[in-house]
């Protein structure tokens, strides 16, 4: 292992490392928790209520959806890269890399606003006054828990973003230095990979379910 | 610190972990007198304090709110407080004593002071961390006292809808904010248990060997982290139901308000055991420490400890037996509830054979085990009633529901908080107390719960429902009996303060070891110095290895 800075209360790089690795995973672990009561609640109406939830599932964008799938993965492609290029101490190579997520990162939101807009527009938005194409109970809550469920993980991207842009301007103005640092590109790295996952679940689930 | 020390300072001092100034050797609480050296500390045991510091004042804050509850129910009318003041009065004492004292209580305070020191390392695993959940926590606690001040919130702790979604006119979201706010600083502190036992424990500290204090802490964390998140997700459902109307509860708009229930008690019934298995921890060191003899089955109590965070998260469906959800469901949910019984049966019987034949000395950590061990069986008992299916029916929402889990929260994890500061204080403060003052008040508190609580469990099973304040007058002689109850605890849970405070500057030095027992804590010096240990210790033995007699060889 490259030389790597051992802070208190480490006196080994590699328990230090396995230490910020656990961690992160456990934070995951817990953010799996946050999501699964989420979809505990849409996969139960999905069975209980077959018809109406495929029928209110017809009416998402699938293409939209589909679409963002495949830029989600893309990114996530570009951050395993920059990690690797992180730990091989490839500065600028990870800048690149990362800048390249962060781009992806706002095409996918951008293209979520979109689809919100549109969604708004032909009254499938589950406010009152405005969820005129809205037809049956089971409908109303499938287009809440929709709109929850992806809130929450535009949340969750927003949030990488910011930290993805965090990396880009320590990495160039030096106070994340690669290959010494490279665990927090790889901490963040994980962060990103599990949005991506959360999203690979939430399509299928969600847009799928017809 | 002298020239020569100066000179001869090594360079990379962050990193060897030693203290870098005499005094930082000495003590850590003499290492840096400034506000900032205490707030923006990444020491465990200073954070320690402050938790301590600051969950005592939302101690007694929840305990005034007791108060006004207790004062009222003297009579069977409603002559202090209205009728929304009462809902309001019983609500803030829940919120404030679950979340700003008992899950925080013992993890908080004694996890973070002591888990570092009993399994040999300088620190835990993430110190800044650590210092942020304090943060977290505290803007929580002053929403929370923001919300008291703004006229408070009239749904009971358990936010349940549709009451709290549709009905209730006061600050719902605000509190519901305050506590999805608290829930980041129990998940922080729980990842950051967690990856300290795994990865910070010293040389031959193996996982056979951990104290039972910190297996007990371990489980609590697992609970944090996989349950906190459940209870995050509800209150922003709740949020998003009052703030923009997605009736995910709201059955006019397709929503189901029995799904709150589900998820609120999918986190607040393991949260239970996040408040209780802590306290278990805690006795399981003063009953081998009181009885100067190893503890009985180890594994066992470590293993129970695992068990019943297990067992913990499939047990939520007991709350709603009178709910309207299936039968089968209830039958199982009954049985898996009954099942807790067996690793919190396990414990009790291994303390009291830890105890047998033990050189029992009656110091007041000890008193407090022992009320400990006496609460927490009434309370576990009663919660087998609770779970039969049938008997429920009968005592639901009742008083008797009321005492039941007082007598766990309360006479348990309260009286082994209280055991764990007279135990730990000399220390986490290096001084002495009056054992006699002690001993009075670990005697005062049994006493005075007892006085409290018992009476409601008659009340519940005569019919009392909780949350009235306006009841049948053949209630009162025994509402009076709680109230005078409750006026002694409080004064017993006053007065360790006033003896504790006075021991900090006049009580004498307590010595490294002062009980005498055995943990890689009692071999620092009291108060511990800033980084626990010069030189990292090596384990080569058992846990709790005290002399054991053999008959017919020491006499």
């Amino acid at each position: 292992m490259v030389e790597t800075l051992v802070t208190e209360p480490y006196s080994d790089p590699r328990q230090q490392h396995d230490a910020a690795m656990m961690g992160m995973y456990i934070f995951l672990g817990n953010e799996v928790m946050l999501f699964g009561g989420l979809f505990a609640v849409a996969l139960y109406t999905r069975l209980v209520h077959t018809k109406e939830a495929v029928a209110a599932s017809r009416a998402l964008h699938y293409g939209i959806g589909g679409t963002n799938t495949a830029i989600l993965l893309t990114s996530s492609l570009c951050i395993a890269l920059a990690v690797e290029a992180g730990r091989q101490g490839e500065r600028k190579l990870a800048i690149r890399w990362l800048i390249g997520a962060i781009v992806l990162g706002l095409g996918f939101l951008s293209l979520k606003g979109y689809e919100y807009l549109e969604e708004f527009q032909e009254g499938l938005m589950p406010f009152t006054g405005f969820d005129t194409a809205i037809k049956t109970p089971v409908q109303h809550l499938y287009m809440d828990l929709y709109l929850i469920a992806t809130g929450l993980h535009a949340l969750h991207m927003v949030i990488g973003v910011g930290l993805l842009a965090y990396l880009v301007i320590g990495l160039s103005k030096r106070w994340i230095v690669v290959p010494e640092r490279a665990i927090t590109l790889i901490v963040v790295g994980l962060y990103w990979h599990f949005v991506d996952a959360v999203w690979v679940f939430l399509y299928p689930v969600l847009y799928l379910a017809r | 610190m002298t020239d020569f020390a100066e000179a001869h300072r090594p360079s990379n001092l962050s990193q060897t972990g030693l203290s870098e100034t005499e005094t930082e050797r000495v003590s850590y609480l003499r290492a840096g007198h400034s506000l900032s050296s205490w707030l923006f500390t990444t020491d465990h045991k200073r954070i320690a304090i402050l938790y301590l510091i600051s969950i005592t004042f939302f101690f007694f804050v929840g305990g005034a709110a007791a108060a006004l509850i207790r004062l009222d129910l003297l009579t069977p009318k409603a002559d202090l407080l209205t009728n929304e003041g009462y809902n309001r009065a019983f609500t803030i004492h829940g919120v404030i004593m679950v979340w700003f004292f008992l899950i925080p209580s013992i993890p908080n305070t004694f996890g973070n002071f002591l888990v570092p020191l009993m399994i040999g390392a300088r620190d835990l695993a993430f110190p800044r961390l650590n210092l942020l959940s304090w943060y977290i926590f505290m803007l929580a606690g002053l929403f929370t006292l923001f919300v008291l001040i703004a006229g408070g919130v009239d749904t009971g702790w358990t936010f349940y809808t549709p009451l709290s979604s549709m009905f209730a006119h006061a600050n719902v979201v605000l509190a519901a904010t305050a506590v999805f706010i608290a829930g980041f600083s129990s998940i922080l502190t729980g990842i950051n248990f967690i990856v300290t036992t795994h990865k910070l424990r010293c040389p031959g500290m193996t996982w056979g060997r951990l104290p039972l204090f910190v297996w007990s802490i371990y489980a609590t964390s697992l609970v944090l982290v996989l349950a906190t998140p459940v209870l995050s997700i509800t209150l922003v459902l709740i949020a998003a139901e009052r703030l923009f109307g997605l009736g995910i509860f709201n059955p006019a708009l397709g929503g189901d308000p029995l799904l709150y229930q589900h998820l609120f008690w999918f986190y607040s019934h393991p949260a239970v055991y996040i408040m209780v298995l802590p306290a278990l921890g805690v006795v399981s060191e003063l009953v081998a420490a009181a009885a100067h003899k190893p503890i009985f089955g180890y594994q066992f109590v470590a293993g129970s400890s695992l068990a019943i965070a297990v067992i913990g998260f499939f047990v939520w469906g007991h709350h709603m037996f009178v709910a309207g959800q299936s039968m089968y469901a209830s039958a199982v949910f009954s049985f898996l509830s009954l099942l807790v019984a067996v690793p919190s049966g396990i414990k009790v019987y291994n303390w009291t054979a830890t105890l047998y034949k033990g050189h029992i000395s009656l110091d007041p950590p000890f008193l407090f085990a022992m009320a400990f061990i006496g609460l927490f069986v009434v309370g576990g008992l009663t919660g087998l009633i609770l779970a039969m299916l049938a008997v429920d029916v009968h005592v639901h929402d009742t008083y008797f529901v009321v005492a039941h889990f007082h007598y766990i929260m309360v006479g348990g994890t309260v009286s082994a908080f209280f055991g764990a500061l007279h135990f730990w204080w000399p220390k986490m403060i290096g001084r002495k107390y009056s054992l006699v003052w002690g001993r009075l008040s670990a005697i005062f508190i049994f006493l005075g719960f007892n006085l409290t609580f018992f009476p409601q469990f008659l009340l519940g099973y005569w019919g009392m429902p909780r949350r009235y304040h306006v009841y049948a007058p053949q209630f009162q002689v025994l509402h009076v009996f709680s109230s005078t109850g409750a006026s002694v605890l409080a004064v017993a849970y006053l007065v360790p303060f006033l003896y504790l405070f006075y021991s900090m500057r006049y009580g004498e030095p307590a010595g490294d070891n002062p009980w005498p027992a055995i943990g890689l804590e009692w071999t620092t010096p009291s108060p511990p110095p800033k980084h626990n240990f010069a030189k990292i210790p090596v384990v080569s033995g058992p846990p709790y290895d005290y002399h054991v007699e053999i008959e017919g060889k020491d006499g």
